[in-house]
C-alpha cells in the first residue's frame, strides 16, 4: 500500500472517530408512525460507505444523514422499498445492501448452508441408521441416575 | 528502567514456555519422568513472568509513564484509575498480554487441579499449551510489544477510546478471553488423547468440566459485550452480527455442540472422533477470532488497528496450529466407531441433530463473516453481509433445537420409551398454545411476540415438568446432582433468551424527535417530558446533559439524564440513560441542539420503548450459569480406578503406533 | 480420506484469509468500486464558485473528455492530493474540473487561495444532491468523463503520482485513441 494512502486512511479514521461514537438522532415529519417505522426498517437495511459497520440508521456521518434524507425524500415521492433500494444500488453498487440480492454471485451465500445441512443430515442419518443396527440398544434403565 | 524489565519478564517467559512445549513431549514420547516433571514448574514458571509483565504494564499506567508508547497511546492524566487499568486491554497490544496471562491462569489452574490425571497424558496437555503460549509470546514480543518506548516523553497521553470507558468495559475482555482461551483446554486434552492413542473415552471425562467452565465464560463475554453494546453504543441494539461479535459466537455454538458431545461420549462411548474434532474446532474458531480482529481484514466497529506483519504471523500461527492438529486428526482419529448402540428414539440421536444444527449454524456464520472477502477473492464485486441474512437463517437453523429441547431430558440413552415423550409432547404444546392465545390480546396480534411467548412456554414447561418428575420419583439429595442442575438451568436460559429476543425486536418502539423544553412525546405508553439541557463535568469530560421526566398514565416513573460527553481530544460520545426494569427498558439518547447557538432551546432526542430486553441477557447469565454448575459435579473430580490400567499402558503403545 | 476433509477445508479457509491479507495490502479495503463505470454521467448543473449565477452542465462539457475531481476544503486527504493536483493538472492534456462537495463557499475560496488554484473551473455542490447521483461518499474522488459523457475511470481516495501514471494518464491515452 502506498505512503500517501495509508496517511488517507490514518487520516480517514482520525476524521471520523469524532463523529463515529454520537448519534444519529435524526427527527423527520413522517406522515404518520407507519411511515417512520417503514423508514426505520429501510434504513436498518442499508449500509453506510463512509462508517462502514454502521446502517444508515445509526451512523452519525454527514453522509449518512445526506442519504437518509435521500430516502426519507423517494419515500415521500411514493417510491417503493425495492425502487429505493434500486436507486442507491446504481450509484453505490449492491454494497450498500446489507441484505444481499439472491443472484449467481451470492447463490453460494444463500444456498451454502443449506448443502452443510444436507450433508450433515445425511451423515447423521447414516451414523443413526448404522448404530441401531449395531446390536440392540440396551432396554431403557429406570435407575435415575442414568438421565 | 521498570518496561524493560517488563519486557525481559516476557523474553524468560519465552523460555520457559518454550522448555514446557518441548521438553514434557519428549518425556512423554520416551518414558522419560524426569523430563516430564518439567511441565509443570516450567508453567508455573512462565505464569508468574507473563503476570510479572502484566503488573508493569498495569503500574506504568497508574503511574502515567508515558515514555511508554502503548500508554501514552491510550490514556492521559485526566483519566479516572479504574479506567487505566481498563486500558491495559483497551488497544491490541496489552489485550494481546491479557490473552497470554489468561491462557497461563488456565494452564497453571489444570497443572494444579489435574493431580489425579496421568502423568504421560498430563505432561503432553501441558506440552500442548505451551506450543500455544510460545506462538503468542512470540507474537507479542516480535510484533505487538507493548512495552516500547516514545523518546520524548510527552508531558500527556492521548485518550482512551471514549467508547471504551465505560464499566461495561473493564468487564467484557477479560471474561471473553477466559471463554476463548478456556477451550484451549479441551484442544490440548484431545491433542493429547491423539497423541496418546489409547485414550479415546477417558480423556472427556477429564475435559468436560473445563469445557463447560470455559463455555460459561464465553456466555458472560458475550452477554457483558452485547451489553455493553447496547448501554455505551447508544443505538438501542444488542446485536449487530458485526464480524467480530460473530468471531465470538462462533466458537459459542461450537462449543454448544461439544459440551453435549462430550456428555455422549463420556457416558456412552459413543462419537470419539466427532468430541476430538469438535474441542479442536472450538479452540480454532477462537484463534480464528483473534485472527479476524487483528488483521484488519475485515472491517468492524471493533477491530483493532491493523498491520499486516500482525495478519500473517497469526495466519502462520493458525496454520501450525490448526492446520497441524486437523492433520493429526486425520492420521490418528479413532478409525472405529465404538461405543454402545443406540436407537432412533434415543438421547444420542436427538443430540446428535442438535450438534449439526448447531455446526451448521456456525459454518453459516463463518460464512456469511468471510463471504465479502470470498467476493474480492472471486472478482464479484464488494458484496455486505448483515443483520437481514444472518438474521434470517439462524433462527430457521435453531427452530429444530428449540422444538426438540423439552424433550432432551426424558430421553433416554440407548432407547427411550415414546409414551413419555407423548406426554411431554401434549402437555408442554397445550401451555404453549394456551399461553400464545393469551398473549395474542396483549401484543396486538404481532406474530413474532406471539411465537416468543409460545416457544419460551414450550421450553420452559417442558424443563419445569422435568424438574416436577425428579422432584416426585428421587429420593432427596439425588433428585437433582449438579450436572444435571446446571443443564436445566441453561435451557432455561434458553427459554428467557427466547422471551427477550422475540418479545424485544416485536414490540420496541423507537422515535426520533425534536423537544423543545416542557414538550412531551408519548412513546410505547410512557409520556416523556422533555426539560431541557444543563452543564455538566466529570473526571475526563464535560458534557450536555438532558433532563427527561416519564410518567404513565400521569404517574411519575423515572427521572433520566442521559448525557452528549465531550472528552479531552474533542471526542464526542453520547452517554445515553436507561431506566431498567423486568419488563421493559425506557431509554434515552440525546442528539444535537436544533439550534447550535441555542442549547437551552429544542433538542433532538431518541426515544424507545424495549419491553423485556433485559430478559435477553438474563437468559445468557442462566445459560452461563449452567455452565459454572455443571461443571462443579463432583462426579468430574473423583478419580476412577477403572481410568488408571488404561492410561498406565500408554507410553508403550505410542512407541509402536 | 473423509477424516482429510477438516484439514482440506482448514486450507482453503487458510488460503482465502492469506488472500485477505494480501489484497488489503495492496487495496484500500474501504473503496467502493463504482457501478457508474462506463454508463453515463449523471446530468448535473452547478454553479461556478467564482460566478455563482453561471451553472457548468453535463450538456455543456459534452464534446471532448473532462476530469472531476471532488474536494473540499474541510477534507484532510484533499490538502494531500493538492499538491499533486498543482503539479499535474496541465500535463493531464484535459480540463480538471474542482467539484467543491458540501463546503462553503467562502472556505473554498479561501483555501484555494492559500494553497493555489490547480482547475480550469470549479464548481459547488454545498448540498451534496448532485454528488449522490454521481456515487460520490467522500472526498478527494476523481472522475474521468468521456466526449459522449460517459464515466470512464474513478478514482477514490487522493490521486498521487503514482496513480495519475500508471493509472490515470493511460485512461486519457486511450480516449484519445479512441476519438482523435
Amino acid at each position: 500500500m502506498s505512503k500517501a494512502l495509508r496517511a488517507w486512511l490514518l487520516l480517514m479514521l482520525i476524521a471520523f472517530t469524532a463523529v463515529v461514537s454520537a448519534q444519529a438522532i435524526d427527527p423527520l415529519p413522517f406522515r404518520d408512525h407507519a411511515e417512520e417505522l417503514r423508514f426505520q426498517h429501510l434504513t436498518s437495511e442499508l449500509r453506510c460507505l463512509v462508517c462502514q459497520d454502521e446502517n444508515l440508521a445509526d451512523s452519525n456521518a454527514d453522509f449518512a444523514r445526506d442519504l437518509r434524507h435521500k430516502v426519507f425524500e423517494l419515500m415521500q415521492q411514493g417510491k417503493s422499498d425495492a425502487q429505493i433500494k434500486q436507486y442507491l444500488v446504481d450509484r453505490y453498487s449492491d454494497f450498500v445492501l446489507y441484505d444481499p440480492p439472491l443472484n449467481i454471485r451470492t447463490w453460494l451465500l444463500w444456498f451454502g448452508p443449506l448443502l452443510i445441512l444436507i450433508a450433515g443430515g445425511f451423515t447423521v442419518g447414516y451414523t443413526i441408521r448404522k448404530r441401531s443396527r449395531a446390536g440392540t440398544p440396551a432396554a431403557p434403565t429406570d435407575n435415575g441416575d442414568d438421565w | 528502567m521498570t518496561p524493560e524489565l517488563g519486557q525481559l519478564a516476557l523474553i524468560l517467559a519465552l523460555m520457559l514456555a518454550l522448555a514446557q512445549s518441548i521438553l514434557p513431549l519428549v518425556g512423554a514420547w520416551r518414558g522419560n519422568r524426569a523430563l516430564m516433571a518439567v511441565a509443570r514448574p516450567a508453567a508455573t514458571g512462565q505464569a508468574v513472568f507473563v503476570a510479572l509483565a502484566f503488573v508493569i504494564l498495569v503500574w506504568a499506567f497508574l503511574h502515567f509513564d508515558f515514555s511508554v508508547q502503548y500508554v501514552a497511546d491510550n490514556s492521559n492524566l485526566q483519566l479516572p484509575w479504574y479506567y487505566r487499568i481498563a486500558a491495559v486491554w483497551g488497544a491490541h497490544e496489552g489485550s494481546m498480554l491479557l490473552w497470554v496471562l489468561i491462557l497461563n491462569v488456565w494452564t497453571v489452574a489444570l497443572a494444579l487441579l489435574s493431580r489425579q490425571l496421568p502423568e504421560v497424558f498430563l505432561s503432553r496437555v501441558l506440552s500442548v499449551l505451551g506450543i500455544i503460549s510460545v506462538g503468542f509470546l512470540c507474537f507479542i514480543l516480535f510484533t505487538s510489544n507493548p512495552f516500547g518506548r516514545l523518546l520524548p516523553m510527552p508531558p500527556d497521553g492521548a485518550d482512551l477510546n471514549p467508547v471504551l470507558q465505560d464499566p461495561g468495559m473493564t468487564f467484557h475482555p477479560p471474561v471473553l478471553y477466559m471463554g476463548y482461551v478456556g477451550f484451549s483446554v479441551a484442544f490440548a486434552f484431545s491433542i493429547a488423547a491423539l497423541l496418546g492413542g489409547s485414550m479415546e473415552q477417558a480423556w472427556v471425562r477429564w475435559a468436560r468440566p473445563w469445557t463447560n467452565a470455559a463455555w460459561g465464560f464465553l456466555s458472560c463475554g458475550i452477554v457483558a459485550g452485547s451489553w455493553w453494546a447496547y448501554a455505551e453504543l447508544g443505538w438501542g441494539g444488542w446485536w449487530f452480527w458485526d464480524p467480530v461479535e460473530n468471531a465470538s459466537f462462533m466458537p459459542w455454538l461450537v462449543g454448544v455442540a461439544l459440551i453435549h458431545a462430550q456428555a455422549v461420549t463420556e457416558k456412552r462411548g459413543s462419537l470419539r472422533a466427532w468430541t476430538i474434532l469438535l474441542s479442536l474446532f472450538a479452540f480454532s474458531l477462537s484463534l480464528l477470532g483473534t485472527f479476524l480482529v487483528r488483521s484488519g481484514i475485515l472491517t468492524s466497529v471493533h477491530a483493532f488497528a491493523s498491520d499486516p506483519r500482525r495478519g500473517t504471523f497469526i495466519l502462520c500461527f493458525l496454520a501450525v496450529v490448526v492446520g497441524g492438529s486437523l492433520l493429526l486428526y486425520a492420521l490418528r482419529a479413532p478409525k472405529v466407531a465404538g461405543g454402545k448402540a443406540f436407537a432412533l428414539i434415543s438421547r444420542e440421536s436427538a443430540i446428535l441433530i442438535g450438534n449439526l444444527m448447531f455446526t451448521v449454524a456456525a459454518a453459516m456464520v463463518l460464512l456469511g463473516t468471510l463471504f465479502p472477502l470470498l467476493g474480492d477473492a472471486l472478482n464479484m464485486g464488494k458484496i455486505s453481509v448483515g443483520p437481514p441474512y444472518f438474521g434470517l437463517l439462524f433462527p430457521l437453523l435453531m427452530s429444530p433445537v428449540v422444538l426438540l429441547l423439552p424433550f432432551g431430558p426424558y430421553l433416554r440413552w440407548g432407547n427411550s420409551d415414546v409414551p413419555v415423550l407423548k406426554q411431554v409432547l401434549v402437555r408442554a404444546g397445550i401451555a404453549a398454545a394456551a399461553c400464545a392465545v393469551l398473549a395474542a390480546f396483549f401484543v396486538q396480534g404481532q406474530l413474532k411476540a406471539i411465537a416468543g411467548v409460545a416457544t419460551a412456554v414450550w421450553v420452559g414447561v417442558g424443563v419445569v415438568l422435568y424438574v416436577i418428575k425428579r422432584w416426585r420419583e428421587m429420593p432427596p439429595g439425588r433428585r437433582y446432582p449438579a450436572e444435571m442442575a446446571g443443564m436445566l438451568l441453561a435451557h432455561v436460559g434458553v427459554a428467557i433468551f427466547l422471551i427477550g429476543v422475540l418479545l424485544s425486536e416485536s414490540l420496541s418502539v423507537t422515535r426520533d424527535v425534536r423537544m423543545a423544553p416542557g414538550q412531551v412525546a408519548v412513546v410505547g405508553g410512557y409520556e416523556f417530558r422533555f426539560d431541557g439541557v444543563t452543564q455538566t463535568v466529570g473526571p475526563n469530560w464535560h458534557a450536555e446533559q438532558g433532563v427527561v421526566t416519564v410518567t404513565r398514565n400521569g404517574a411519575a416513573v423515572a427521572v433520566m439524564h442521559p448525557q452528549k460527553r465531550t472528552y479531552a481530544h474533542e471526542q464526542v460520545q453520547t452517554e445515553s440513560s436507561v431506566d431498567p426494569g423486568i419488563t421493559r427498558d425506557l431509554y434515552v439518547a440525546l442528539g444535537e441542539p436544533m439550534d447550535p447557538s441555542h442549547i437551552e432551546g429544542a433538542w433532538a432526542l431518541r426515544l424507545y420503548t424495549k419491553p423485556f430486553i433485559r430478559w435477553i441477557w438474563g437468559g445468557g447469565l442462566f445459560m452461563m450459569l449452567g455452565g459454572f454448575v455443571s461443571a462443579a459435579d463432583r462426579r468430574f473430580r473423583v478419580k476412577r480406578e477403572a481410568d488408571a490400567p488404561q492410561t498406565i499402558a500408554t507410553p508403550v503403545q505410542e512407541s509402536q503406533a | 480420506m473423509s477424516r482429510l476433509l477438516p484439514f482440506f477445508a482448514f486450507v482453503l479457509l487458510a488460503a482465502l484469509l492469506g488472500f485477505g491479507i494480501w489484497w488489503n495490502s495492496s487495496h484500500d479495503p474501504t473503496a467502493v468500486p463504482s457501478p457508474l463505470i462506463n454508463k453515463p454521467a449523471p446530468s448535473f448543473a452547478l454553479p461556478m464558485l467564482d460566478q455563482p449565477t453561471h451553472s457548468v452542465s453535463k450538456e455543456s462539457m459534452l464534446g471532448k473528455p473532462y476530469l472531476v475531481n471532488v474536494f473540499a476544503s474541510w477534507c484532510f486527504a484533499c490538502g494531500e492530493e493538492h499538491p499533486v493536483l498543482m503539479a499535474e493538472s496541465k500535463s493531464l492534456g484535459i480540463p480538471v474540473i474542482g467539484y467543491d462537495y458540501k463546503d462553503d463557499p467562502n472556505d473554498a475560496k479561501a483555501w484555494l487561495a492559500q494553497h493555489g488554484n490547480p482547475y480550469d473551473t470549479v464548481i459547488t455542490d454545498e448540498s451534496g444532491h448532485t454528488a449522490i447521483d454521481f456515487g460520490v461518499y467522500g472526498a478527494p474522488e476523481t472522475f474521468l468523463i468521456d466526449g459522449k459523457g460517459v464515466i470512464r475511470y474513478k478514482r477514490i481516495g487522493p490521486l498521487t503520482p503514482d496513480v495519475i501514471t500508471q493509472q490515470l494518464k493511460p485512461a486519457i491515452a486511450a480516449l484519445e485513441k479512441e476519438a482523435p
